[in-house]
């Protein structure tokens, strides 16, 4: 399937390490006005620890809102990473090459961004840091293990660690690359960093044994994370909207669907950007895209069951909330919105190899699948609480402030602006896969026959 | 002398709520509000949906104009045996006591308020901004009640200060608390006697006798298992009582 073009290493180095060795222009600009948007998010963050949760839209019983959201939504994104990299590489899938590293350092930057949400969105946020996070034991009170509050921590903080380690454990070969390419602070950084990477047959071995311990060992939270934080919900069985068996397996693959198609968003920046032409290429898309197709179906089959089984119980408070959803203004728009651009729009498109293979198409579908996405959870989340019991006299309704629309905003600056000053140190599209890449297709010809001129180990065996 | 172990395994507090006799009057409401040092429900409050009741007269319409009944009925913080609120919190600020009620801490409270999704009665409250009151009304705070500032969840409380005061004036007089004696000030303050409040251990008390009325039951228990220690006397319609058996 793939084409191949042949570049030679020094080529690749060239292309790969501009990003970090010869910044485009338009760098600084974008890392500033990302910048500012982060500022002006920190400061909101500061006039709403100053004034309280009232600033936001929330009210009684809708004590949860588009913060949580924005929380899952961003946990769900963070799936890229061990899709991609771990699910990919122990399946040997040779296109995920040039996407690993981006994926991880998206999963890296969306689980900080994530984390730091249940904060923003707490009352009294700088408790939430003495309280839950360095057990106190002077209290004499442990954090209440029962509650999926303490469940989530664990989740996330275990996936981030192994995502960073993967991240780094990938780095490493380019480290190297980029210390013998620097001078002056710079390269005492990469020394550091680097670990003493010579790039012997040693260091290889161990390099790959870790990448696949990784990988393996990272599976499980494939399936954790988004259980456990779907199970936030799950486990309450006062909101019937939430009170679902089928919510674990249900969140977790349409976490994978937001996360695939976010890496398609990167790739195709990444690409248009740097003018990676060369190694992130059509058919790299078309990969994604066809996955896309199995996990988007997947996760529609999970949404209309989800709501069949809900229905099938025909409970006064199910239906009522099912009425808010599927036929109230403005929920009505909100749930046409999110059936078409978290489905109906992108998932037949990618039937058509001209989209597949069209780097804007491609573009614009991911984008519809994200904005999808956070709809569901929005639509999960809000009317679920709005019609919690039979008690209609406290029903409610509830509309993110402007205060939690510029946090939705700070967390997008906020991922973005650390992707590029990653990029502006490191190479975002990993030059040594790159290159095992292009060494395992070449072939050498003898006679007429064709014959790969490298032997994978697991095949010797 | 009761020791201080014999008086707390004795009790179990627990309050019977015979909507037959709600009139709707909201002095409960009233009452709990001076008591407990409840931030003033301005009208902006009601139109966010953010006023704090700790007890709340909800209130049905029955019928149409000109044959149309109202149906009050009051709902506080059930006190729920098997509480939706408690597992939740990730820092035990609410939890079950040995006296059978769901209390609040507000010193551990981080906001997150998860309890108050979790709780299927809506009895919950947020402190979305730091409470005010007015120069005129700061003498009036009741000083056995911590004001709790912004950010953290608060509830019924059953009258906490009021029970501990009982059972301190009891235990110095050497004796146990006797039946009537603690009153929470929704109890207090209600004109028809629809709230009794009492001990739920003791057999002879008014609460553990309405309990085995045959008209008590429990809000939601039976879809949600909850097991509130508040029981709900319902309704007899009389009218439709004599349509039924002429």
């Amino acid at each position: 399937m793939q084409q191949h073009r042949e570049l030679s290493e020094k080529q690749i180095n060239t292309q790969l390490l501009n990003g970090a060795l010869a910044t485009p222009g338009w760098w600084k600009f974008a890392v500033i006005g990302l910048a500012l948007i982060v500022l002006a998010g920190f400061a909101t963050f500061g006039f709403m620890v100053n004034s309280g949760i009232g600033l936001t839209g929330k009210s009684r019983p809708v004590f949860w809102g588009a913060l949580i959201t924005t929380f899952v939504f961003w946990v769900g994104i963070s799936h890229a990473g061990i899709m991609i990299s771990a699910i990919l590489r122990l399946t040997q899938a040779e296109w995920r090459r040039p996407v690993t590293r981006a994926a991880e350092l998206l999963t890296v930057f969306s689980l900080i961004t994530a984390l730091t949400f249940p904060i923003i969105h707490a009352g009294r946020p700088w408790r939430i840091i003495y309280w839950i996070i360095p057990y106190d034991f002077s209290r004499g009170i442990w954090p209440n293990v029962r509650s999926p509050l303490v469940w989530d921590p664990a989740a996330i903080g275990t996936y981030l660690t192994g995502s960073i380690l993967f991240l780094y454990v990938a780095l490493l070969p380019d480290l190297g690359n980029l210390r013998d390419r620097t001078i002056g602070w710079r390269n005492t950084l990469y020394s550091v960093l680097s670990l003493g990477w010579r790039g012997n047959s040693r260091q290889w071995r161990l390099q790959t044994t870790a990448g696949i311990l990784l990988s393996a060992l990272m599976l499980p939270i494939f399936v954790s994370v988004h259980s456990i934080v779907s199970w936030d919900f799950a486990v309450t069985s006062g909101v019937e909207g939430w009170h679902s068996t089928i919510f674990a397996p249900y969140f977790v693959i349409g976490a994978v669907h937001s996360g695939v198609a976010a890496v398609v968003t990167m790739m195709a920046l990444m690409r248009w950007l740097w003018k990676w032409d060369n190694f992130i290429r059509p058919e790299h898309f078309d990969a994604l895209a066809r996955l896309l197709i199995v996990v988007g179906t997947t996760w529609f089959a999970f949404t209309m069951i989800e709501i069949l089984y809900s229905l099938y119980s025909l409970e006064a408070q199910e239906l009522a909330f099912r009425d808010m959803q599927i036929f109230q203004w403005p929920w009505a728009l909100l749930f046409v919105i999110f059936l078409i651009t978290g489905f109906f729009i992108p998932v037949p498109a990618w039937f058509f190899k001209r989209v597949r293979n069209s780097i804007p198409l491609m573009f614009w579908t991911s984008i519809s699948v994200n904005i999808g996405m956070w709809l569901e959870r929005f639509l999960i989340i809000v009317p679920s609480l709005a019609r919690k019991q039979p008690f209609v006299y406290t029903w409610g309704s509830y509309h993110p402030s402007l205060v939690e629309i510029m946090m939705i905003l700070w967390s997008l600056a906020f991922v973005a602006m650390n992707m590029l000053l990653f990029a502006r140190f490191f190479p975002l599209v990993p030059l040594f896969e790159q290159k095992e890449s292009q060494v395992f297709s070449s072939k050498i010809k003898i006679g007429r026959a064709s014959v790969p001129a490298v032997l994978r180990e697991r095949e010797q065996e | 002398m009761v020791s201080p172990a014999q008086d707390v395994a004795s009790h179990s507090w627990g309050m019977a709520v015979d909507i037959d006799r709600c009139i709707g009057c909201q002095a409960c409401v009233v009452a709990c509000q001076a008591e407990n040092n409840l931030p003033i429900n301005e009208e902006d409050h009601f139109h966010q949906a953010r006023a704090f009741e700790w007890i709340r007269v909800e209130r049905y319409w029955e019928g149409e104009f000109p044959n149309i009944k109202a149906h009050f009925i009051p709902i506080l913080c059930q006190h729920c045996e098997n509480a939706p609120c408690e597992p939740v919190c990730p820092v035990y600020a609410t939890y079950h006591n040995d006296q059978g009620m769901n209390v609040q801490v507000y010193n551990r409270c981080v906001g997150t308020r998860y309890c108050a999704n979790g709780c299927p009665y809506h009895v919950r409250f947020f402190n979305y901004w730091e409470p005010v009151w007015p120069e005129s009304l700061r003498n009036q705070l009741n000083p056995d009640v911590t004001v709790r500032s912004r950010g953290v969840m608060e509830k019924c409380s059953f009258c906490i200060q009021r029970i501990r005061r009982g059972r301190i004036d009891a235990r110095k007089e050497g004796r146990q608390v006797r039946d009537g004696e603690i009153q929470p000030a929704c109890v207090q303050a209600c004109p028809t006697n629809t709230l009794v409040f009492g001990d739920l251990n003791d057999p002879t008390s008014r609460v553990s006798k309405l309990r085995n009325d045959r008209r008590s039951y429990r809000l939601l228990n039976d879809t949600l298992r909850t097991e509130p220690n508040v029981y709900y006397l319902a309704r007899v319609d009389t009218t439709e009582a004599e349509a039924a058996h002429g």
